[in-house]
């Protein structure tokens, strides 16, 4: 079974801290970690690969840097990592980057099983999995739980829902995105580390995969960003006081209008 | 490609300052944009002397952008009832068509939901796009896809909303990338721009510290997906007038490469805490399982629905769908009482937008309280069930 796995680096929102008086962002320091749903998706494309064998692929469309988290999966059991980079590619929308991202796929071919994270914690779209199977033409699931029996052409999934799950069997080739709840990711052995840090990464550029000007980063885009603000700063803080009665009862007294 | 004119740029250092991503500074005088620019275009617009403009975005608009008019909303049903947001969704896509002065359509997918219509133009519809078929049983992305993209291939509408829901994120994806329309996911708001009536949607980014408003000046239909309770639905009125138009689907529509083996509704997940008023949250603090009964006990109290952070759902105290925050669900309550969560960011990001929080917590420095409407720094073993006594003895008077 051979799968590709979609990663993207993103700014981690641990080291952001929100100035509660201007509400704005304090971002020194702040580092570039691999998406936490991809982590959840490279591991259970290695864990099926240990189990079914094949090979595991990991794809990262980003700027050069973007590299680090492509090592990062081939220390985690990945066995290629392919970076799609190019400047053309800046302030794609999940529309390009699903572009992006399927010319790439059809250039790499021959993938199984395709797996992304449920969304990105930068953007919080989950978009791009949707897009990248409906380009590719792949039946897809979003939000996996847990994959379950695995046959040569088909896989059963549970699917989380609002108010449960459901079971579902897919043919393949298909696209999964992941939760959180549908594995613990492993830590990077030392064996793994040495090994990502001499292989290559393969780089490839838009004209590499085909892309088209008009469908890549911001020509590519539909969406276009007009505004950006602060948000709006919460209203009065109280801090009570006094014992733990007092305190409750002030509670209650404001409380008044939810009861 | 973001362009600054050194001619005109008095290294002021009002982009660097206003620049979300920390991707410009200014050397020398004159600004620098850096690899962290995702051409958001926010500098564009706070730069007084316009030493500032964004290269590259501009691409021919579609030639039939006036052809597209009238809002929809996707009406979503599940097991046996209308979802909550769809009467939100209804409600500000009443604004949104009065404005326009356009009509207001739900779409309304399923099997055996036809009676369910009318509530749909009560709550705001002139017109619901009826799919009343047995293969909709079951949910599945491919073929509501495809009827969503017909149905809008052929009615053409200007704006098309769903909730940013299990479903709606997932079906909504599809359908625009097949029309080549921008979406723009969980909306926390939206508006019609006066000068030329295109859609403003406006959505938190980068874990909620930012919001950027999008808007998609080239393509139709305008696509959003809207965060469940954050729009208040219409009060709705029986007497309404509206139309129920059934669609039969194309034979070739009904089939889908997923089939569906079982579904299994959780017993203790039943409500979804995206939907409810009132949350109460546990977290570390609790110390076990059985820390949660109080939180329950709360909740029930209230009338609310139990949430926890990450710790709590890690620790294996409630079920994942439970989990607040980054990596679990953004929630929008009225009220959010938060018990011992010490409010990491990642915390904070899924519930920040809640109209009153009331922190719990023994330690007086938890950073939950910088964000908390009200705070109460005590052991919450006292605290939680002494509240929800004095709230039941309130009622009993
Ligand atoms: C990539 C990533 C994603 C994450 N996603 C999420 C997410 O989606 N949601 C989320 O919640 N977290 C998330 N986290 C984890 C987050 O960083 C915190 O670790 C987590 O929120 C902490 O949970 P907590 O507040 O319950 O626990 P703690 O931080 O341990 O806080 C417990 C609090 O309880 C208080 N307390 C203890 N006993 C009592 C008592 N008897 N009475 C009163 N107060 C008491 C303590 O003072 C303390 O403030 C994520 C982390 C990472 C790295
Ligand atoms: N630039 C990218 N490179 C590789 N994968 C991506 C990229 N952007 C998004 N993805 C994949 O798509 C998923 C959803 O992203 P999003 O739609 O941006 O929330 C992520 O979890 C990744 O698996």
């Amino acid at each position: 079974m051979d799968i590709l796995v979609c990663i993207k680096q993103v700014p981690d929102t641990k080291d952001i801290r929100l100035d509660p008086e201007t509400n704005t962002l304090a971002r020194e320091g702040v580092e570039s970690i691999m998406n936490p749903f991809d982590r959840h998706a490279l591991e259970e494309a290695v864990s099926l690969k240990e189990e079914h064998g094949g090979t595991v692929t990991a794809l990262s469309m980003g700027p050069p840097q973007a590299e680090t988290v492509l090592r990062e999966a081939l220390a985690c059991g990945a066995d290629n990592g392919v970076l799609i980079s190019d400047r053309a590619f800046a302030g794609a929308d999940t529309w390009a980057t699903s572009y992006t991202l399927a010319r790439a796929v059809e250039t790499l071919g021959g993938f199984d099983l395709i797996l992304c994270g449920k969304q990105a914690i930068d953007g919080d779209t989950a978009q791009v999995g949707p897009g990248l199977a409906c380009r590719l033409d792949l039946p897809y699931v979003t939000c996996v739980q847990k994959t379950r029996e695995v046959t040569a052409d088909s896989i059963q999934v549970e699917r989380m829902m609002d108010d449960g799950y459901d079971i579902l069997r897919l043919p393949l080739p298909a696209l999964l995105t992941v939760v959180k709840d549908i594995n613990e990711p492993r830590v990077p052995s030392l064996k793994g580390k040495m090994k990502a840090k001499k292989a290559k990464i393969e780089a490839l550029t838009a004209a590499d995969i085909g892309a088209e000007k008009q469908f890549i980063g911001l020509a590519g885009s539909p969406t276009q960003v007009v505004n950006v603000f602060s948000p709006p700063p919460r209203g009065n803080r109280t801090m009570f006081s006094g014992t733990i009665e007092e305190q409750v009862s002030q509670l209650v007294e404001q409380l008044q209008p939810y009861l | 490609m973001l362009i600054v004119d050194c001619e005109k740029c008095i290294g002021c250092g009002v982009c660097e300052e206003n620049c979300p991503f920390g991707a410009i500074a200014v050397v020398d005088g004159c600004a620098v944009v850096g690899d962290g620019c995702n051409l958001c275009g926010g500098c564009v617009e706070t730069c007084e002397v316009d030493a500032l403009h964004i290269e590259g975005a501009e691409k021919k608009a579609r030639a039939d952008l006036e052809e597209w008019s009238g809002i929809w909303v996707f009406a979503e049903y599940r097991h046996g009832r209308v979802a909550p947001v769809a009467y939100e969704l209804l409600g500000i896509g009443r604004q949104l068509a009065d404005q326009r002065g356009v009509p207001l359509s739900a779409v309304f997918l399923g099997a055996g939901i036809e009676d369910q219509a009318g509530l749909l133009i009560a709550a705001g519809a002139d017109k619901v796009f009826l799919v009343d078929d047995p293969f909709l049983e079951d949910y599945r992305e491919d073929v509501y896809g495809r009827i969503l993209v017909e149905l809008i291939r052929e009615h053409k509408p200007e704006v098309v909303l769903a909730g940013a829901t299990a479903i709606g994120r997932s079906v909504i994806p599809q359908v625009a990338t097949v029309l080549g329309a921008g979406l723009t996911a969980d909306c926390t708001g939206l508006a019609i721009r006066e000068e030329d009536g295109m859609l403003l949607q406006t959505r938190p980014a980068f874990g909620g510290n930012v919001m950027a408003t999008i808007v998609c000046p080239r393509s139709r239909p305008q696509m959003a997906t809207v965060r469940p309770k954050v729009m208040i639905p219409a009060e709705p009125d029986p007497g309404r007038d509206g139309e129920v138009v059934r669609v039969v689907p194309a034979a070739g529509l009904l089939s889908s490469k997923v089939e569906v083996l079982g579904s299994v509704q959780s017993e203790q997940d039943q409500v979804n805490i995206q939907e409810v008023e009132i949350l109460v949250a546990g977290g570390r603090g609790l110390e076990n399982e059985k820390g949660f009964e109080l939180i329950r006990a709360l909740a029930a109290e209230l009338g609310g629905a139990v949430a926890a952070s990450r710790a709590a759902v890690d620790s294996g105290w409630i079920s994942y769908p439970h989990q607040v925050g980054q990596t679990g669900k953004t929630v929008c309550p009225k009220l959010y009482i938060a018990c011992g969560i010490s409010g990491a960011i990642q915390h904070l990001v899924g519930m920040q937008s809640a109209e009153t929080i009331v922190a719990i917590n023994r330690d007086e420095n938890a950073p939950i309280f910088d964000i908390a409407t009200y705070s109460l720094v005590g052991d919450l073993f006292d605290i939680v069930p002494l509240l929800t006594t004095r709230i039941k003895e309130g009622r009993g008077r």
